[in-house]
């Protein structure tokens, strides 16, 4: 590009409403966290994410709490972020919240009301994504804290010593990136899914079969999925048994910063092709 | 920024299935009314208009704005679509402010237009209610309220009277001529032809995705000349009126009126017979208290052209 141009597309960038589309957006953000956040209908994302924070606070208040057994806590808890969270409750309650988004709207014929506002679609299906996005991450990284804090609040001062004087705090960090990181990406993906598919559950399907089989697929393929990346990320290795292990096959290794920059592209790529999707969107509510 | 809603040789097909063929349209603003049967394209060429749905061919443009401009063009254009749906728990003020809002109006601002709209829809009392308990009438309103909030240019309405009672028909028919008065475009559909035709200042008649016809309903009337027109004449002498026009041959068809004060009579040539109705009235034989046309409306043109009764459909 040469400078001109440079200097053309930087012009260009300025004379773009972004204070307008800046209001929109909080806007749009707002009215869908309306909808997607308190709402009954999510009572089953709440049930999905907090499923093991309520098992981990019986194991609290009846389990013993040897220091011994820190280390076994430690394993499970991080096998509960691997196996259940990454596989299970993270990717199922994204699917309930981010298909809503677009296909749900659908189903219920109030999308037009968006479609037919002064809102260019791209901002439109960013905001949607952004409150998807809030409403994930303020279920699961709570979630993901609060598992974190009951597990170890029974063993005391050693507890307390492990999180702030040992290792704890950067498993936490490492589990709370894991988090975001696994909404946003399955939100994103979650989100294409919905305007491409009038029923995005089968293809979820095929998405989960897919995270499933990657760690056996060449190292191109591996970048294509969203839980290659959260496994490079993983603060303890979990060893998994039958069918488990397939889920815990050590692929080459990737660091931690490459894993997040490598996710971060794949949530990039999966929007920007979701808002060339979004523009040629039609509402046909009779064949929907 | 130009004054008229273009279709460009627009076609649309869903998969198979034609939704409108080869539209070609160019509405200047006033009251113009969508009419045609069930599935004729009436509400494709709407979606089309406000780019809820793409053409498959050709190009549409509302006051020179292509619609995928969705910023600039939904600050100018209004729909209140059919579709009786709504986003879950909402009320009724919040449905019309949050609209307001994504214009990038400010708060008070939106909120004295958002009152404004709900007055002038006669929803003021119930806009404190959630909309799932609305009726199908105050939920038509409610869209309505929405579409015109903004002050738009171009207000395209989707069977606008559907499931209002006869006094919310008059007030919205009222609203509707006060803004085409103000020089708004407004396109609506309607199946209510007697009431729409009232106020529209033309007509598009469609059928099975093909335009009709199009343009000012008396100059639409006067161009199905297969029909001959048919006109009530007030009279004192009526059986000397009718013979009188059978005698120079212009006349195909006389009824007497049912209270023997005047003439329905049925005529090929509307300005020849006019021409001889006022050589018959100079020559005194015949006392004329008023000269009404009486097919010449949507109702009539719908009739003919499309051949079902258009109240019905």
């Amino acid at each position: 590009m040469t400078p001109r141009n440079a200097a053309d597309v930087a012009a260009l960038l300025k004379q773009q409403p972004w204070g307008l589309w800046w209001i929109q957006g909080r806007r749009l953000t707002v009215i869908e966290l309306r909808r997607t956040l308190f709402s009954w209908r999510a009572s089953w994302i709440y049930f999905l994410a907090f499923a093991p924070t309520f098992i981990i606070f019986l194991h609290l208040l009846i389990g013993g709490h040897p220091a011994s057994a820190m280390a076994e806590d430690t394993g499970i808890l991080a096998g509960i972020v691997q196996f259940y969270y990454i596989r299970l409750g993270i990717f199922f309650g994204c699917l309930g919240i981010f298909s809503r988004m677009i296909r749900g709207e659908m189903v219920e014929r109030s999308l037009h009301f968006y479609l037919l506002s002064p809102v260019r679609r791209e901002i439109l299906l960013l905001s949607k994504f952004a409150a998807g996005g809030i409403t994930a991450l303020a279920l699961f990284v709570t979630a993901i804290v609060a598992d974190f804090a009951l597990m170890f609040a029974g063993y005391g001062s050693a507890g307390r010593d492990y999180i702030f004087n040992g290792p704890g705090l950067g498993q936490l960090d490492a589990y709370v990136l894991i988090t975001v990181l696994g909404c946003l990406g399955y939100g994103a993906v979650f989100l294409l899914l919905s305007m491409i598919f009038r029923n995005p559950t089968p293809a979820a399907m095929l998405v989960l079969g897919w995270e499933a089989i990657n760690p056996v697929m060449p190292s191109l393929l591996q970048k294509l999925s969203v839980a290659s990346y959260l496994r490079h990320l993983m603060p303890i290795s979990v060893p998994g048994q039958g069918i488990f292990a397939l889920l815990a096959i050590e692929t080459e290794p990737v660091s931690g910063w490459a894993a997040s920059i490598g996710l971060v592209v794949l949530i990039a790529g999966v929007l920007t092709y979701s808002c060339y999707r979004i523009r040629s969107l039609e509402i046909r509510y009779t064949t929907d | 920024m130009n004054d008229r809603i273009v279709f460009d040789n627009v076609s649309k097909f869903y998969g198979e299935i034609l939704g409108v063929n080869r539209v070609s349209l160019n509405i200047p603003p006033g009251i113009t009314t969508l009419v045609g049967p069930n599935g004729s394209g009436k509400t494709t060429l709407m979606n089309l208009m406000t780019g809820l749905v793409q053409p498959s061919s050709g190009s549409i443009s509302v006051l020179g704005i292509s619609p995928s401009n969705a910023t600039e063009f939904f600050r100018n254009v209004g729909y209140c679509t059919q579709f009786d749906s709504f986003p879950r728990g909402i009320l009724g003020w919040q449905f019309v402010l949050d609209s307001l809002l994504l214009h990038g109006i400010p708060k008070p601002e939106a909120y004295k237009l958002a009152m404004e709209a709900l007055e002038r829809t006669r929803l003021g009392d119930a806009a404190g209610r959630k909309i799932a308990g609305y009726s199908k009438g105050m939920r038509q309103k409610i869209r309505l309220a929405q579409a015109i909030a903004h002050h738009p240019k171009v207000l395209v309405l989707d069977e606008p009277l559907n499931g209002l009672d006869p006094v919310a028909r008059a007030e919205s028919l009222a609203l509707f001529q006060e803004l085409g008065r103000q020089g708004m475009h407004l396109i609506i559909s309607s199946h209510i032809l007697d009431e729409v035709d009232r106020i529209s200042d033309r007509v598009v008649l469609i059928t099975g995705g093909y335009l009709v016809a199009e343009g000012n309903i008396h100059q639409v009337r006067q161009e199905v000349r297969d029909k001959p027109m048919q006109v009530l004449i007030r009279c004192d002498r009526p059986e000397i009126l009718a013979s009188k026009m059978f005698a120079v041959n212009h006349c195909v068809e006389a009824r007497l009126n049912v209270d023997g004060k005047g003439v329905f009579l049925r005529t090929g040539d509307i300005d020849q017979f006019y021409f001889m109705l006022n050589g018959i009235a100079a020559e005194g034989l015949v006392k004329i208290e008023g000269v009404t046309p009486a097919d010449d409306d949507a109702n009539a043109i719908y009739q003919y052209l499309i051949g079902t009764d258009g109240g019905a459909s």
